[in-house]
């Protein structure tokens, strides 16, 4: 079962992060990265993570998602045009990328062999009950310090849209 | 069925989602496609977190998911600002014809 769940979302994951590749309009890339997000969230239940996929639904294909695509449809994106001399990039960056494929294999068989099986509810500590004691706790600071990372963002933001304006 | 799914999937598939967002961000030329692939790769990085938040039994990992995830939020906030910017000033999205710094 746990086998089925996690090839099914893996395939749609992978399916997905293709298409996020090959499409050439940018609503259709943004559309296929959310698929990815949220079956990236059924993995992250799977692994026991329960509010870590509840943010990821929230924050990633819910806000920032929505954020992407009120850009691409703000500044009317269409689909993009056949780039000149791009086969120089793909004659040299497909090698490349299907040798940090390799790698990453590679390094990572090598270093779990024989893993451990992972199965639902093998580890249950991923509640918000946990979460939040772990973040208000051991890594208050950090939290505080992102609060103000945010904070400059959202004035780096408004800045930014506020020049353009004149 | 208490059969489960080998830790190491779960590397392979975050390693194989990480490099299709490199290889979107080496072959497009779409600025809004190729911020969209950096998306894609910090995903790849928080499934590894979460997959040895696992491995461990802590949940540090899982808070370090939550940390990308702010930053994630925070950068795509300022950097689609930046590419409405961009746009207004050079009416493109092809990083080609917007390579330099000055007109």
């Amino acid at each position: 079962m746990n086998a089925i769940v996690f090839l099914i979302f893996a395939a749609v994951a992978v399916i997905c992060g293709i298409n996020v590749v090959v499409r050439t309009h940018p609503i259709s890339c943004a559309l296929a990265l959310i698929g990815t997000m949220a079956s990236l969230s059924v993995l992250y239940l799977l692994l026991g993570a329960q509010f870590i996929a509840a943010a990821q639904v929230f924050v990633y294909a819910g806000a920032i998602m929505v954020l992407f695509v009120f850009v691409i449809m703000l500044l009317n994106a269409g689909a993009e045009q056949k780039p000149h001399g791009a086969w120089m990039a793909r004659l040299t960056g497909a090698p490349l990328l299907v040798a940090l494929l390799g790698i990453l294999g590679f390094v990572i068989l090598r270093a779990f062999p024989r893993s451990e099986m992972a199965r639902f509810g093998g580890f249950t500590g991923g509640t918000v009950e946990n979460v939040g004691r772990a973040i208000f706790t051991t890594y208050l600071l950090p939290f505080e310090i992102t609060s103000i990372l945010v904070l400059i963002a959202i004035v780096g933001a408004v800045v930014l849209g506020y020049k353009e304006m004149d | 069925m208490p059969q489960g799914v080998p830790l190491a999937w779960y590397l392979i598939l975050s390693a194989i989602l990480f490099t299709l967002g490199v290889a979107g961000f080496l072959f497009r030329r779409n600025l809004i496609t190729m911020f969209m692939s950096i998306e894609l790769m910090l995903n790849a990085a928080n499934l590894t977190f979460v997959a040895f938040s696992y491995h461990f039994k802590k949940v540090d990992g899982q808070i370090f998911t939550f940390f990308v995830m702010v930053v994630a939020a925070a950068e795509a906030a300022v950097g689609l600002a930046i590419i409405l910017t961009v746009f207004k000033n050079r009416a493109t999205l092809n990083v080609d014809e917007i390579a330099s710094m000055k007109n």
